[in-house]
């Protein structure tokens, strides 16, 4: 997955910094509860360019149901990779099949130039768009979409992904989902949502709604099944597999005691899970078509939270050393290496899909924050600065990781760059959000 | 994505062609498979708490300190619970038909599958007190919720010493 053909030469990048702190609303057209995202820290290296509003043309009257030149606009900026001029200061406004006067875009002060059209027929529409260099007067890419009325916010982000990866030489993750679960409603009567929402917060849909809890989402490889714990049987709690397109899911294991902590492995057939029935929590792998299972680990303490680094190796939590750090551990069993050893609380890895990176919650004097562990390297980064953040899950390219956080007493999401420079959060107008999980790449 | 990304070589290289001359550009028709997110829900309904509890019934004559709070990350039992551990104990062995669930819980800090292994540890620590006191496994069922039900959900340390605890429950006769 990871290309890093392109990659921008440091000096190429202009040094703009993001000295906002924005915040809009998304969703005003979704029925469902609205998801606000705001941006909480910039990148210090954000790439400028100009985003044109996108031609317009219909057989009959009305105007375009989405606004495609500024969803991109706004996936690109939530980067922060990116600082797309201000509408008001474009000094043009080309759509495709222009010839941009590249002199002007130059002095303008801008890298790249993003132009489109969109054009709806009977039944569906027709999106195009170009990207320039403007310095090197010259089109990098350009694509034609055919698209329905639900497709079309889906390829505005394909869009901002193109654009991603022509400039950055990294596929974007824009057109991608996040699973997450809320909570709404009294101490007496709660109702639990396992949802999926696409990952600029848009479209926010139920997929399971239980008055009981849900917890640990975990994505497939193949992005439609998602498996997760739930507590609907009170004195037991079970992992479920359910595929979000059919509706339909399966229990896939309830043992007496733990049936927690599900992680798919990236051949998509096996769950690595946490089990108790054995006397203590322990990891097990789990053959998700015949049930069987196979214990990978057998110590005495608290073994769980397992996630796969390779088809090979899992990473656990495992408070054998006294408090709760990462070992890593052959998914077939055997002897376990510890791999954290800053600070007494390492627990709750995600692992980015090169695996040269991990993620995993840090616990110190000053709370939970989000850290990040480079293997190569062993240099250990505090990302976060929250108090209880938890539950870390990378975006399939590896650029940012999702967590769960509280803000003003209320739990929310936030996102950070792996380099902590970039932030945003995520948060539900209606009730808390917990337990992100990003998806891998849909396409 | 990879077939996406060789349509996008295609269309690139077609279009740089196009770009070398004057004509202003116009992209080839490629036809992507965009596919929006399909989702089915499930609703779980119909589950049923409320049962009432005969007061004559076993469960409705247990001893009434039915709380066992911890200290944080722990799962030893504090010295002044030791008593009511013990009323619990000797109820329960006098008393064969009963059966009690203990629910482990853990306050909000750290993370959620570690403090789901946190409160089973700590309804463990008390089931094993219970047996030792004559009680049968057969009688006592563990479960831990770790930090998903807190009796306090604010983010403070009053309401984490509230939430770090094992609930004794005693279920109704015939209903399991």
């Amino acid at each position: 997955m990871f290309n890093t053909r392109k990659a921008k030469p440091a000096s190429k990048v202009a040094a703009m910094l993001l000295g906002f702190v924005g915040l809009w609303l998304v969703g005003i057209s979704s029925v469902h509860a609205v998801i606000e995202i705001e941006i909480t820290q910039g990148g210090e290296s954000a790439i400028p360019i100009a985003i044109v509003p996108f031609g317009w043309s219909s057989s009959g009257s009305g105007s375009p149901p989405e606004d495609v030149a500024a969803i991109v606009s706004a996936d690109l900026q939530r980067s922060g990779n990116f600082s797309p001029l201000n509408r008001e200061d474009l000094i043009a406004n080309p759509i495709s099949g222009d010839i941009p006067r590249y002199g002007s875009w130059r002095l303008a002060g801008v890298e790249f130039l993003l132009i489109g059209s969109l054009q709806k027929s009977s039944t569906d529409y027709s999106v195009e768009f170009q990207l320039f260099d403007v310095s090197q007067q010259k089109l990098l890419t350009g694509f034609n979409f055919k698209v329905t009325d639900q497709t079309l916010r889906n390829a505005a982000h394909q869009i901002a992904d193109e654009v991603y990866e022509e400039v950055l030489g990294i596929p974007g993750a824009f057109n991608t989902q996040i699973a997450f679960v809320s909570v709404e409603g009294s101490a007496r009567e709660k109702s639990y949502k396992l949802q999926l929402a696409d990952a600029d917060g848009q479209n926010p849909q139920a997929m399971l709604t239980s008055p009981r809890p849900i917890l640990s989402p975990s994505w497939a490889p193949d992005g439609i099944r998602i498996a997760y714990v739930s507590f609907e049987n009170r004195n037991r709690s079970a992992i479920y597999v359910q595929d979000r397109q059919q509706g339909s899911r399966k229990k896939v294991i309830s043992k007496e005691g733990i049936n927690g902590a599900p992680s798919w492995s990236p051949d998509g057939k096996r769950l690595a899970v946490t089990l108790s029935y054995e006397g203590n929590p322990d990891i097990y792998v789990l053959n998700v078509d015949n049930g069987q299972t196979r214990r990978i680990t057998t110590s005495p303490a608290i073994d769980t939270e397992a996630v796969w680094a390779d088809d090979d190796t899992l990473i656990f939590t495992s408070d054998r050393s006294g408090g709760p750090q990462l070992y890593e551990v052959s998914s077939s069993g055997g002897r376990a290496n510890r791999i954290t050893f800053e600070g007494n609380y390492n627990a709750s890895a995600t692992v980015s899909s090169d695996g040269k990176n991990i993620a995993f919650v840090h616990g110190s004097d000053v709370g939970y924050q989000i850290g990040a562990l480079d293997r190569e390297s062993g240099l250990f980064l505090t990302l976060t600065d929250g108090a209880l953040d938890e539950s870390p899950s990378f975006a399939p390219n590896g650029q940012m990781v999702i967590y769960a956080t509280e803000k003003a007493g209320r739990e929310t999401l936030g996102a950070v760059s792996l380099d902590g420079s970039i932030a945003q959060s995520l948060s539900l107008d209606t009730g808390g959000v917990r337990e992100p999980a990003w998806s891998p790449f849909t396409n | 994505m990879n077939k996406f990304a060789s349509i996008a070589g295609t269309v690139l290289l077609s279009m740089l062609l196009v770009a070398c001359g004057s004509n202003p550009p116009v992209p080839d028709e490629v036809d992507s498979s965009i596919s929006g997110a399909v989702v089915n829900p499930v609703t779980i309904d119909g589950i049923d708490d409320g049962t009432l509890i005969d007061p004559d019934s076993i469960a409705g004559r247990a001893p009434k300190e039915r709380v066992i709070f911890f200290d944080f990350n722990k799962s030893e039992i504090r010295p002044e619970y030791l008593d009511i551990i013990t009323q619990h104990g000797r109820y329960l062995a006098q008393n064969p038909t009963g059966r009690a669930r203990l629910e482990g819980h853990t306050d909000e800090r750290g993370t959620r599958e570690y403090n789901i292994a946190l409160g089973e540890s700590r309804a463990k620590t008390i089931a094993r007190m219970l047996q030792l006191q004559g009680v049968s496994s057969a009688q006592l069922r563990s479960v831990s919720y770790g930090e998903e039900l807190p009796v306090d959900p604010a983010h403070n340390e009053a309401a984490w010493d509230k939430n770090r605890r094992v609930n004794i429950i005693y279920e109704v006769e015939a209903q399991n």
